[in-house]
């Protein structure tokens, strides 16, 4: 499990252990990576990112059709794996947690150990968020910075 | 044939079940519910479907046909579940249950489950 952020560790290790996760990620609602179990590869973890970020907001204009603020959660319904995604609220903004689970786990468990996650998160965020403007000479350090962080390379 | 919701009430006032739960066993999800305020349903159904399938599997790895009845005795009281088919039937007990008559009601509500 690797983090950009170090107070997200302690409520991921939670979640992971009671969830039997394979695959996690935590990201802002505009896809930037916030921490990450499972996978291997920082194409993969950009990748699932952007699509969840993606998806997450077209679910959002379908809301938006059919009269609802926005869908708590999203589940994708695979053969042997599944896909859950939620959006959340933290001191931090808006984020999205999506979940690969297979038969070792239940929609039900990765709902429920999800919502405990949010609230651990919620209470362990730092309340003052360091300002940091992202400008375009920047960009690319910082992009290495958390992929490093992210993959420990 | 009586529904779900009335199965559950049935189960319900025996003496002693504070609540019972029809949980669908692949998701965890809840199917019907006839509990009491204060317990969290979603997460006795999530738990309650997990420990089920955890059980089915050992039973399974012992050479065993799959289990018709759980009992996972606490302290403070006890949890009875019983499969059927697709769903797990999920029982709330106190201490002061009769074990036997809630397991005759819980096995018969699972076969009409079923």
């Amino acid at each position: 499990m690797r983090s950009v952020e170090p107070w997200v560790t302690g409520p991921l290790e939670r979640f992971l252990a009671e969830s039997s996760a394979r695959l996690t990620l935590l990201m802002t609602s505009s896809g930037q990576v916030v921490a990450q179990h499972g996978f291997a590869r920082s194409l993969d973890v950009m990748t699932a990112a952007a699509l969840g970020a993606a998806i997450m907001a077209s679910t959002g204009e379908i809301a938006r059709l059919v009269g609802e603020s926005r869908f708590h959660s999203l589940v994708h319904q695979g053969t042997r794996q599944h896909v859950f995604l939620s959006p959340f609220e933290t001191p931090r903004g808006r984020w999205i947690g999506l979940v690969v689970f297979d038969g070792e786990s239940t929609v039900g468990l990765v709902q429920l150990f999800f919502d405990r996650l949010v609230v651990e998160l919620v209470e362990a965020a730092p309340r003052q968020a360091p300002v940091q403007q992202v400008l375009p000479e920047t960009f690319e350090r910082e992009l290495n910075a958390s992929l490093r962080a992210l993959f420990g390379r | 044939m009586s529904g779900p919701v009335e199965l559950l009430d049935r189960l319900s006032s025996v003496r002693g079940i504070r609540g019972s739960v029809l949980v669908s066993a692949a998701d965890g999800l809840i199917v019907a519910e006839s509990l009491m305020t204060g317990v969290d349903g979603r997460a006795v159904a999530a738990l309650a479907a997990s420990l089920t399938n955890r059980m089915r599997r050992a039973t399974e790895c012992a050479g065993r046909r799959e289990p018709v009845f759980l009992q996972l005795q606490a302290p403070s009281g006890t949890v009875l579940a019983a499969p059927c088919g697709e769903l797990v039937l999920v029982a709330i007990a106190g201490p002061d249950v009769n074990v036997g008559l809630a397991r005759l009601e819980m096995l018969n509500a699972a076969g009409r489950l079923a």
